[in-house]
């Protein structure tokens, strides 16, 4: 998970990719999500996928300001990643689908977060 | 293994409860029970307790020594269950299956939880917790936020406009507040038994699409149930209810799930072993309570459980389905949305309100007639974290 968010601040997103049936696993688990094989190896993910779903948070946690856009990304490698998302005002049904593609990271911490997490930023392909 | 009865049911009213410490309130749901079953307390043998913050809702770690000792019970076996808002539907179930192996006769089991205390920015904060703290906290998501990501998926993968979801959204709304406004125990007691779909969709936006009327509120309160021996349960009561079968999956990060959000395999897994054991089928359910902590919530678990087919249940809900005299009849108690939702206490709380309906002892107008022979719990903890499910019945099965 380090080496995963120590990329992500650099811009990079790291996957795993399953030696035994192929499938890519991210963000890192210890076990490849569609076989369960331990046996991954690393690599770069695009950073381009197609937008599943989002929302408008509101009502944030505290420690954030809201209002801002969380989605879930399914990558062109496949895996479906959670990250926050740039989004024109007033977004609506008509952008699930679209391109989107990996614009940056945002760090956050609080006094819960065992010190400095990352999450990816995605953006709408123009 | 043996089979295992409910005997006692208590429950405190749901709602903000601003002198009562969570341990109050799990005695006062803990003693109506043991006194419903005409037990006394050294008859219990091991404590289950579900709750899922009260280190953050009041700084009380281990909760479950500090129910023993102002229950008077012995220096019995007192267990915490932690599944968020499923802790003590798991509790039940563990409590359940340690009587079923003959190590137990009497046990109590139940669930408590103050959220209010922690007022709403911290408690969004820890009720995220119970996602994933590395890759969905990070990126900003809470509770209100699952259940929308999921309403926007669920439209486009059944191809039902996002306006048409919201609306049948708005009808589970709409009946599990007119179920709460009619029970006593519930937060929106006489509050809300008359609310109209618009008003659900022009309610306050908390996170698209869901608006404040989409979402259960936040809640302090407890709920209880004295478990016995099938053998020994007449010796307590004469409506002995039976846990006629149990179930309960485990889930991951939400990405995971993929498009099968909408049909959460956690769910299916845990429904599916709970009909199994009790050798029942959906169509053989007569009441539910479901974890409607949000409107899209209830559509997606009728689905999972195998109520109503994919993408059918909102439009099923519309149309009385899900009411008195329809399909299933769901969330009679209020549900999450009418009745509150202190966490820990919801799953053991369903359980009182199914117990309630097998004695004929609901609130009028929310009692299914004919009394039901079979009903069903469904709880979720997490973002399809934790689910546990319970059958349960007025017949030994």
């Amino acid at each position: 998970m380090a080496e995963y968010e120590e990329a992500l601040k650099r811009g990079k997103m790291l996957g795993l990719r399953c030696r035994e049936c192929g499938a890519v696993t991210c963000p890192p688990m210890a076990v490849c999500r569609k076989c369960g094989s331990r046996d991954l190896e690393g690599m770069e993910m695009s950073g381009r996928g197609e937008l599943m779903t989002f929302t408008v948070i509101r009502v944030p946690p505290e420690g954030m300001q809201g209002p801002y856009a969380v989605g879930l990304v399914r990558t062109e490698e496949g895996p479906w990643v959670m990250g926050r998302l740039e989004l024109p005002e007033g977004a609506g049904q008509e952008v699930l689908g679209r391109k989107v593609r990996l614009a940056g990271s945002l760090v956050w911490s609080d006094k819960y977060s065992a010190g400095e997490r990352v999450a990816p930023v995605f953006r709408l392909e123009t | 293994m043996r089979k295992v009865a409910v005997v006692g049911i208590g429950h405190t009213k749901f709602g903000k409860w601003e002198n009562r410490t969570a341990v109050e309130l799990f005695s006062e749901a803990a003693r109506q029970a043991l006194e419903d079953a005409g037990a006394e307390g050294k008859e219990v043998e091991a404590l289950f307790v579900g709750s899922a913050l009260p280190d953050f809702g009041e700084g009380q770690a281990m909760i479950q020594t500090q129910c023993r000792a102002d229950l008077g019970l012995g220096l019995i076996p007192s267990t915490r269950f932690e599944g968020a808002c499923a802790s003590s539907t798991v509790a039940v179930r563990d409590a359940c299956m340690w009587v079923a192996s003959g190590e137990y006769d009497l046990v109590l089991a139940g669930g408590t939880e103050r959220v209010i205390p922690m007022g709403t920015p911290l408690a969004t904060r820890t009720f995220a917790m119970a996602l994933n703290a590395y890759q969905e906290v990070p990126a900003g998501l809470t509770f209100p936020g699952v259940f929308a990501l999921v309403a926007r998926l669920y439209s486009r993968v059944y191809g039902i406009p996002l306006e048409r979801l919201r609306e049948q959204m708005a009808h589970v709304a709409v009946q599990n507040h007119r179920h709460g406004a009619r029970n006593p125990l519930a937060q929106f007691y006489g509050k809300y038994e008359n609310l109209r779909v618009e008003e659900v969709l022009s309610s306050r936006m908390v996170c698209d699409p869901l608006t404040l009327l989409d979402c259960c509120p936040f809640s302090d309160g407890a709920a209880a149930v004295v478990l016995c021996a099938e053998e020994k349960a007449r010796r307590y009561t004469d409506t002995p209810v039976y846990i006629l079968g149990t179930g309960q999956g485990t889930g991951g990060p939400m990405g995971l799930f993929e498009e099968e959000l909408v049909k959460p395999p956690s769910r299916v897994f845990s429904a599916r072993m709970a009909f199994r054991k009790a050798g029942l089928e959906p169509k053989d359910i007569q009441v539910l309570e479901l974890h409607d902590c949000f409107t899209p919530a209830e559509i997606v678990a009728l689905e999972a459980m195998g109520f109503f087919p994919e993408g059918r249940a909102g439009e099923a809900v519309e149309e009385g389905q899900a009411e008195i005299g329809g399909k299933i009849p769901t969330n009679m108690s209020g549900g999450l949305i009418g009745k509150g939702h202190p966490i820990g206490a919801t799953g053991a709380s369903q359980v009182c309100m199914i117990v309630q309906q097998m004695r004929g002892e609901a609130p009028k107008g929310n009692q299914v007639d004919p009394v039901p022979e079979f009903g069903m719990v469904d709880t979720m903890g997490g973002a399809y974290g934790t689910l546990c499910h319970l059958i349960l019945g007025r017949v030994r099965g």
